[in-house]
């Protein structure tokens, strides 16, 4: 492992005259080996993904607002809904957070000038472009309708050539997502700094540790079920016909077997930057530090034990609904440990009310809420009645919307000085945040009532006696839609004519901090040596992180 | 802060907050009609877990907005907080509280589960496990009505995998088939086929659910029960309605374009009723039958 010996040498291997200071605009759309320009690269085409599986559920509560399929044909609906969800997942959360704050910020926050295999995780980045095409494609011929689970038969017998190019989509973002996960684990192992400790690791490598190892587990086996369903629709195999013999209960457990792990994907990094943002703008070292690591590793293997709670009104026999939910209510526990570490944070602080705080701060209220609803949707005989309901859907959008869309936004408030050199509009972001909380409330919080009452999801037409509900939940969906204009004007007006950031606009202490804003191509003129934790706020003589780039 | 100040306020808080739950929790209306026996089990573990999450959501984000406040940075304060890193009796406190809140939970469900019939799936007795003498015999027969006759609509010949079943014998047997989109219900016994489900009222009701193109979910939010029509497997729903009226039977489970327009309705009856329901359709849909003439004699 040639590579893995970097750092090594903690000087720059040739003299900076080489190396140009920084990136030209061209460079964005190239095959660059640089980890912070493929971050960015992850960040910005995810972000194009998100507006583009935002305007579908714009779309979708359109019709919604009233009962009858009137606005849209309701094939249509069912191909906006599957590739709003599967555009959600693979194109925005997971790139963002994996693959963007990921690639951004490991090498930088353990002291390495690069990962371990930067043309592999260019490689990786590359695949997602053809990947969100073929998705976006899907709707030339018809667009695949079985939703983002695509259970057989129904994935089997609507649009074959859309669901084929749907199952190609998703392999490739999984194969991209296995490869970017071995870099990581790599890279964390072997390129530390060598004074870091494992225990003075940022929390934010912790998390990626776990989502690694996490995805590395399962997401082969989402490639064996959708191969196998490609192969069922092109190849005539029979794997999930049930008249020819196969098993449609088998898909779905090769399919929750990931899918249910990359609720874990989306949500270990946002955790890791929550455990990042809150320290620095509450001036406080984060409280059990040892505990969130730890949490994080526990959530990594109990959530491979929890599949079975999607499938508790399916194919499941009665001791697996049982042993599903006892394991599911279990992962309450560890995720209950973070919620409480980062208020605990909070106490004894100074905390500033920057945007990056707020939308933290938005997340953790949010995603209490998301936590306890899936505690209920977690005991099977609750979930028999709510499963497929809007209250499920309302769950999964306070814990993938609150819980992750939030700290996504934290995350670009507070790393967006590092990575561009310019500092984002503060009153901007806050009326951004105000928009986005309310905006997220009225869709979603009136979506649990709907569930409960008896309304099912997917559906393009409803029973009349829910349109009052409906109606506030489109509402609150044109609120968030409008809720994107000022984070838009903010980064494109802050990027080219923002004020300049410094080094280290937060005062915090760990790596990334260190160097020039946006960092020198090989991160550092010369390897920064750990002087302290990442979190020792209020330790004194412990202040910021020196700038030892210009100290060169 | 001073200690008694301190405590009283937490006591405050706590007695509000203790309140506020309990009220919640009876309180929500979240739920229509409770139309089974099922319902009210479902409801009344679903609504202590609505109180403590209640309970749990008012403690932590009052004390993040508590701390947001107090601990707000003040004009021209740049320093650092206090440098606390941990403290090992608070963490396991709130490692403990909600491992032992979830295993209460845990064990709570368990036995709801089994009070609704959710260990017994397999059909008037045909559980795998208990009767496996019986299973043999119909596993061969299920094969045999799996190939020859897709309308299996003898009740001794379809055995359930999967969903809530029971041992005895149920009062009703109905089979319900699932198709894009509709549901289509069968009397095997009184050879009667209807578009919605007619069911009397306080007596046991199995349903025999298949799926004869793509998976459904047979969904009645008053009964608080649902199981998926699954192709290729056959599934079973046993409840008992308690309240006579009609209400929406549902497909929750992502079936095809028209979806959201496959609805029906399951109409609960007294006994009267529904005899005389079953008789006049069994006459309608086989006048030369002399036995249903019999039985709409004996009335």
């Amino acid at each position: 492992m040639a590579q893995a010996q970097l750092p090594v040498s903690s000087e720059l291997p040739q003299a900076s005259g080489h190396h140009p200071t920084a990136w030209k605009w061209y460079d964005y759309f190239t095959f660059n080996v640089d980890h912070k320009l493929i971050g960015i690269q992850y960040l910005v085409f995810s972000f194009v993904f998100y507006l583009v599986g935002g305007l579908m559920a714009v779309v979708m509560r359109t019709e919604l607002y009233t009962p009858d399929a009137d606005v849209i044909d309701p094939n249509l609906y069912n191909a906006l809904l599957t590739n709003h969800g599967t555009i959600m997942i693979f194109g925005w959360i997971v790139p963002a957070a994996i693959g963007g704050f990921g690639n951004f910020l490991v090498p930088l926050m353990i002291g390495a000038r690069d990962m371990a295999f930067p043309r592999l995780n260019a490689l990786a980045f590359w695949m997602l472009p053809p990947a969100g095409l073929l998705l976006v494609g899907s709707f030339f011929f018809g667009g695949a309708q079985a939703g983002w689970t695509s259970y057989p038969p129904l994935s089997l017998i609507t649009a074959n050539t859309a669901q084929s190019m749907w199952c190609l989509s998703i392999i490739l973002a999984g194969t991209s997502s296995i490869l970017g996960s071995v870099n990581f684990v790599v890279t964390m192992v072997k390129m530390r700094v060598p004074s870091m400790a494992w225990d003075q690791m940022p929390l934010f490598c912790w998390a990626m540790m776990a989502t690694s190892v996490l995805a590395l587990l399962s997401t082969p086996v989402l490639a064996i079920g959708l191969t196998l369903l490609f192969f069922d629709i092109n190849f005539g195999t029979s794997f999930f016909k049930p008249d020819a013999g196969g098993n449609v209960i088998i898909y779905q457990h090769l399919f929750w077997f990931y899918s249910h792990p990359a609720v874990y994907l989306m949500i270990l990094p946002i955790f890791g930057i929550m455990s990042e943002v809150i320290p620095v703008h509450a001036r406080k070292p984060i409280f059990g530090y040892k505990a969130i690591v730890g949490s994080s590793m526990v959530i990594c293997l109990i959530g491979l034990f929890v599949w079975v709670h999607h499938m508790f009104t399916s194919g499941t026999p009665p001791w697996m609904r049982m042993f599903f939910t006892v394991s599911t209510l279990i992962v309450a526990v560890p995720t209950g440990v973070k919620i409480f570490s980062w208020t605990a944070t909070l106490w004894g602080g100074k905390i500033r009310y920057t945007s990056a705080m707020l939308f933290a701060i938005g997340l953790l209220i949010m995603f209490v809420v998301g936590g306890l609803s899936g505690v209920t949707l977690g005991t099977a005989p609750v979930d028999i009645h709510m499963h497929d309901t809007y209250y499920v859907v309302a769950h999964f959008h306070y814990v993938l919307f609150g819980g992750s869309v939030f700290g996504l936004y934290a995350g670009i408030y507070h790393w967006f000085p590092k990575m561009t050199g310019k500092m984002l509009n503060e009153p901007l972001g806050k009326v951004h945040f105000l928009l986005t909380l309310i905006g997220a409330n009225i869709t979603f919080l009136p979506m649990h009532v709907l569930g409960t009452q008896g309304m099912p999801r997917r559906v393009a037409m409803y029973d009349p006696q829910f349109t009052h509900i409906n109606q506030i939940c489109t509402i609150g969906a044109f609120v968030l839609a409008f809720s994107v204009i000022p984070f838009l004007v903010n980064v494109v007006w802050s990027w080219g004519w923002g004020e300049k950031a410094s080094g280290n606009p937060w005062r915090a202490l760990t790596l990334e901090w260190t160097t020039a804003s946006p960092p020198i191509i090989e991160n550092w003129h010369r390897l920064p040596v750990l002087t302290q934790g990442p979190y020792d706020y209020g330790f004194n003589g412990h202040e910021e992180a020196e700038i030892t780039s210009s100290h060169f | 802060m001073k200690q008694l100040p301190a405590s009283i306020w937490t006591l405050t808080v706590g007695i509000v907050v203790t309140l506020i739950a309990f009220w919640a929790g009876g309180h929500n209306g979240l739920f229509p009609e409770q139309a089974s026996a099922q319902a009210p089990l479902v409801d009344n573990f679903f609504n202590l877990m609505f109180m403590i999450a209640v309970a749990l959501f008012l403690l932590v984000a009052g004390t993040i907005i508590f701390f947001m406040i107090q601990f707000r940075q003040r004009p021209g304060d740049e320093g650092d907080g206090v440098p606390l890193e941990g403290d090992f009796a608070l963490e396991a406190y709130w490692t403990l509280i909600p491992a032992v809140i979830v295993i209460v939970l845990g064990i709570y469900s368990v036995e709801v589960f089994t009070e609704m019939g959710g260990f017994a799936p397999g059909g008037g007795g045909g559980n795998h496990l208990f009767m496996s003498h019986h299973s043999h015999h119909k596993m061969k027969t299920q094969l045999v009505s799996d190939t020859d006759a897709p309308d299996a609509s003898m009740t001794e010949e379809f055995n359930a995998e999967y969903g809530f079943g029971g041992t005895d014998q149920a009062d009703v047997t109905v089979t319900v088939t699932g198709m894009q989109y509709a549901w289509i219900f069968n009397y095997p016994e009184q050879n009667v086929t209807a578009g919605e489900l007619h069911i009397p009222v306080d007596k046991t009701v199995q349903l025999n659910i298949k799926a004869a193109d793509v998976i459904h979910s047979f969904w009645v939010p008053q009964f608080r029960l649902k199981q998926d029509a699954i192709p290729g497997h056959n599934t079973e729903l046993r409840f008992t309605a308690t309240k006579v009226g009609d209400y929406p039977v549902v497909c929750a489970e992502l079936c095809g374009g028209y979806h959201g327009a496959m609805r029906t309705r399951v109409y609960v009856h007294t006994q009267t009723e529904y005899d005389q329901w079953l008789a006049e359709n069994q006459f309608a849909q086989n006048p030369d039958l002399s036995g249903a003439v019999a039985v709409h004699a004996e009335e």
